[in-house]
């Protein structure tokens, strides 16, 4: 699973991201039995699919996933995604929902190792897993990941809504490939959307925090 | 002497909470009780609705109350309601309903039996202005001003047939103003471009959706907003919750993104907040992302007809613009008519005519974007100076040089000035980094099926503005707090304009601190944080605050040290005796006096100039120091003008249509620099949201059902990190602006529209095409380069 460079979000030969595909994350909704209206998707008006678990009277399931180095029990939906349960019932308010449909990357997190778009992953699914949201990048004592030092220091965040999902993609690459070029940072940064505009501070972060990390 | 802050870089208090997560936008707050609410939307662009039957939806378990239209106060047409039985476009609010769980709600919301009434509708001004065309509000498609009644305003049949498909129908005109005699100028010209133009509707897309959590405690209105704006929202939502203005408390520490988007309260904000007062339970409302693209604001589209006329040297003698300019079903903005601003100061023109017609439509809610008119009118204006200079055989930096403002230069109708104008200055610093001489010498150069292509681009905004409140205290911990009123956009001129209070003092920034983003916090009066504004006025308001601090610390160092407060001089956080500097007050033995004294000294008493927002904030900061509190009254004459200039080498992929920025670069007169590493992240990102504006940034609509096709961030795309060139070069011309006591003016606008009108330039100059339309995407490209016609016609617009 440690290969290459590019965003495991979009590299083709990753087999651990397809598990967790979005076309798996759905088919795991219908499964559990949500209805998403069909109607609603298109126009997005009568939007009734969220995030936040099963239809009323669902059961929730008590499951231990494992968060940044910590055994969390927690009582999940079937069609709970994690980006809810870390939020709302982890407290992890860090992992933010930009778009709640895989496709800007504010709710990035690492799964055994590997980035997942927290929206898109079932929580149900992750027994056992370790799970790394950017709460638990850092050292145990509060200590910045030099990723975060470097984004401080290269003011890389504008507004910041995307920033945790980019400081976890960032963290991510250095665990696989600690001296990235300019070129490869661009490539582990692709599925982080930052309307700011802030790319080239990131990418200077990412690559000055690479001699210290 | 104290250090000197403005000018150089630091780290504002708010970015290591971005970087950790800990940062707490509206979404991450929790409140006991705290429940959820979804809203029904409209799911046509135009209905009248029924409401027939909500018990089925009421009776469900964990179901906690709905609100209606009933429930909140109307707001006639074109205002927007906070609901409506009478939506006017897609995705509008109809109903609300609160439950334990947002599940809850959702499945409640699909048991409400209403019925809709489909009306006619309309996406396309033109076809609206046409005789028997459809009018997007019962009452009409036009308004004259925000005061009156919409009226339905038609043209005539033969305004279409005289223009022709190519060209603009230019029938009677909302808006008309002349400068000078345009028809005599174009007779004289040596060179005239006459052609019709569209520039697409687009939506900010912040990544931060606007969700609000409110409650009601011991009477007040509690509300946790995403808004760019601080202070500026309270009279607003005051008037919205219909409470005095000392009933709202409102919080907003940081904001995803606005854009424009989120300056001012919007109406979704009214409907936890509303229903939180009719359920008595704190109610989260969380957007979704598709509700954004409904609610969330778009830029206006503008179709139009740009006639510019050049004598042979390459002046532009003369304009003749006509606006359309699509707005959806409320009043929108005035992009039209700033567009119109834009073209009077950046090309000088000595003669001009503008006409506008802004139009209503039943697309979303229309609110200023980033650069609002000026942007647009600079996608379409740019190219046209290309095209000059090609004719004319002058350089394509030249032309713009030989057109530039001057500080003395009068524009548009109203007889403007500007405070300063140094575009010419950030023309000759941007062409000599970006390397231009050499550039435009690979310009038409091919590669296999790739060809280089080169372009400039500039942009304008007016940004600054004056006669807001400061304040400041000075508290018995020796400590300087400025309270910024201003909001937390995310571009840090909040911190960076709150550092001239500080050099003022003579106050280390480590003593220094920014209360902010919670009106119990004492926040003063400041406009809102749009329009690049907050660097210019916030600078002014923080200076007049601080200097009414400092001849407080000297009237109290004269009384307890004897003399004169005019013996005393303010710095390294004291105040002392000129002559004996041994004669001394620390600010914490100052603020302890001012304490004692109480009156004006610790903010019991206050000017009487002060707006009714900083008036109440006093109640906040009374007796916790010394306090330093003053309207604006610097004088301020003329548009501040924030400049910007970009230039960019692209290569276009002429099978593929696909273009890759190579390089670009931008460089700006924003005054004096005051925070370089921010400065340096607004030129950068607006480029990259300029980009976006030149090739994927619009609005997509079935004409047929009305519905939006565009409601994913995949589907008007904002650029990625891989479409946006690894480095950008900018700079700043850093003249001082005679009008600012820090020389700054902002920025934050023009760089956006710099950055597409150079793409878009650099698109023509690669393809030999002038497609004067915005956005530009590769199938445009293919059908260019292939001499096939386009797919749409030339004023076709919603594509």
């Amino acid at each position: 699973m440690q290969k290459k460079f590019s965003s495991d979000r979009f590299d083709p030969l990753s087999t651990v991201r397809d598990a967790l595909s979005r076309r798996h994350f759905i088919k795991g909704v219908i499964a559990a039995g949500t209805v998403a209206g069909a109607a609603g998707l298109v126009t997005g008006c009568s939007d009734s699919s969220d995030s936040s678990g099963g239809a009323a009277g669902s059961v929730e399931r008590l499951i231990t996933v494992n968060v940044n180095g910590k055994a969390r029990p927690v009582d999940v939906m079937p069609n709970e995604t994690l980006a809810h349960t870390l939020r709302n019932k982890l407290g992890l308010t860090g992992t933010k929902i930009g778009c709640d449909r895989g496709s800007c990357g504010a709710c990035t997190v690492m799964i055994d190792g590997v980035t997942n778009n927290s929206c898109s992953v079932l929580t149900h699914t992750l027994r056992g897993a370790n799970v790394i949201t950017v709460e638990g990048v850092g050292g145990a004592n509060g200590e910045l990941h030099p990723i975060q030092q470097a984004m401080i220091e290269e003011l890389a965040p504008q507004c910041g809504f995307c920033t945790p999902g980019q400081v976890v993609s960032g963290v991510s690459l250095l665990q696989r490939n600690p001296n990235p070029t300019r070129e490869e940072v661009r490539y582990a940064l692709a599925g982080n959307l930052c309307r700011c505009g802030a790319y080239n501070n990131y990418v200077d972060a990412i690559v000055k925090a690479a001699g210290s990390a | 002497m104290a250090e000197k802050l403005m000018g150089k870089n630091f780290t504002p208090q708010d970015v290591r909470a971005k970087v950790t997560g800990t940062g707490k936008y509206t979404e991450d707050f929790r409140v006991d009780g705290m429940c959820y609410v979804k809203m029904l939307n409209c799911p046509m662009p135009s209905a009248n609705v029924t409401i027939v039957d909500t018990s089925e939806a009421l009776a469900m378990d964990g179901v906690l109350g709905i609100l209606t239209s009933d429930d909140v106060p109307p707001n006639p047409a074109p205002g927007f309601p906070i609901l409506s039985n009478e939506p006017r476009q897609l995705g509008q609010p109809i109903l609300a309903i609160a439950a334990e769980t947002e599940s809850i709600a959702a499945e409640a919301l699909e048991k409400v039996k209403l019925t809709y009434e489909a009306q006619p509708f309309s996406l396309d001004p033109l076809q609206s202005l046409y005789p028997g065309g459809p009018d997007a509000l019962t009452e009409g498609n036009f308004v004259k001003s925000r005061s009156e009644s919409p009226v339905s305003h038609k043209w005539s049949a033969r305004d279409f047939a005289v223009a022709g498909e190519e060209n603009m129908p230019m029938g009677e005109p909302g808006m008309e103003w002349n400068v000078g005699d345009v028809d005599a100028a174009f007779t004289d010209a040596a060179y005239v471009i006459d052609e019709s133009f569209v520039v697409a509707s687009s939506t900010h897309q912040a990544l931060e959706p606007r969700s609000t959590l409110s409650y009601w405690e011991n009477g007040k209105c509690f509300i946790y907003g995403s808004s760019q704006s601080q202070s500026w929202m309270m009279p607003g939502l005051a008037s919205m919750m219909q409470v005095p203005l000392s009933d709202i408390v409102y919080i907003a520490e940081f904001c995803g993104g606005g854009f424009g988007a989120k300056a001012s309260p919007y109406p979704t904000m009214g409907i936890p907040a509303y229903m939180s007062k009719k359920i008595n339970r704190p109610c989260m409302l969380r957007i979704t992302r598709a509700e954004e693209y409904h609610i969330g604001g778009s830029r206006p589209g503008f179709q139009g007809q740009l006639k510019v006329g050049f004598d042979k040297a390459g002046k532009v003698t003369a304009i003749d613009c006509y606006i359309v300019q699509s707005n959806g079903p409320n009043n929108g903005s005035g992009d039209y008519s700033a567009a119109a601003g834009a073209l009077a100061l950046v090309y000088t023109p000595t003669n001009m005519r503008f006409r506008g017609m802004p139009v209503f439509t039943n697309k979303p809610y229309i609110i200023s974007q980033r650069g609002p008119g000026q942007n647009q009118i600079a996608c379409i204006m740019e190219p046209f100076m290309d095209r000059a200079a090609k004719q004319l055989g002058i350089d394509r930096i030249m032309i713009r040089e030989i057109n530039a403002p001057d500080h003395d230069v009068v524009f548009s109708n109203r007889k403007s000035t500007v405070t300063s104008s140094y575009l010419r200055d950030a023309l000759i610093m941007g062409s000599e980094k970006f390397n231009w001489k050499e550039k435009i010498k690979l310009s038409g150069k091919r590669n296999g099926t790739k060809v280089i292509g080169i372009g400039v681009g500039q942009a304008y905004h007016s940004a600054g503005s004056n006669g807001f409140d400061g304040l400041v205290t000075i508290r018995p911990d020796g400590k300087l707090y400025i309270h910024s009123g201003v909001g937390n956009l995310g571009t840090y001129s909040y911190a960076s304009a709150s550092r001239i209070a500080a050099e003022t003092l003579g106050c280390s920034w480590e003593n220094t601190v920014i209360e902010r983003g919670d009106s119990r916090r004492g926040l003063p009066w400041v406009l809102a944080q749009f329009g690049s504004n907050t660097t210019f006025t916030t600078t002014r308001t923080n200076f007049a605050a601080a200097n009414a601090a400092k001849d407080k610390l000297k009237e109290i160092a004269a009384m307890d040290l004897g003399g004169t407060a005019e013996d005393y001089e303010v710095d390294n956080e004291t105040v002392f005796l000129k002559s004996d500097p041994a004669k001394v007050m620390t600010f914490a033995q100052a603020a302890t006096r001012a304490i004692e004294l109480g009156g004006v000294y610790d903010g019991h008493e206050y000017p009487d100039d002060l707006h009714d927002v900083t008036k109440a904030a006093m109640a906040h900061v009374q007796g916790v120091g010394l306090v330093g509190v003053s309207k604006d009254k610097m004088p301020k004459e003329g548009s501040v003008p924030a400049l910007a200039t970009g230039y960019a080498m692209i290569e276009v992929d002429t099978e593929t249509g696909k273009y890759e920025i190579l390089e670009y670069t931008s460089t700006v007169d924003c005054g004096t620099v005051m925070h370089p590493q921010s400065l340096d992240q607004q030129i950068r990102g607006g480029g990259v949201m300029g980009m976006g504006m030149a090739s994927t940034d619009r609005m997509v609509y079935d004409p047929q059902n009305g519905l939006c096709a565009t409601v994913g961030l995949y589907q008007t795309k904002a650029p990625s990190i891989l479409d946006v060139p690894s480095t950008m070069d900018v700079g700043a011309v850093d003249k001082p602006d005679p009008q600012s006591p820090a020389g700054v003016k902002g920025v934050g606008e023009p760089v956006m529209g710099c950055a597409a009108a150079a793409i878009l330039s650099a698109i023509a100059d690669a393809t030999g095409t002038n497609f004067n339309r915005t956005p530009v995407d590769p199938d445009m490209i293919v059908n260019a380069m292939a001499g096939r016609p386009q797919s749409y016609k030339p004023l076709q617009v919603n594509i």
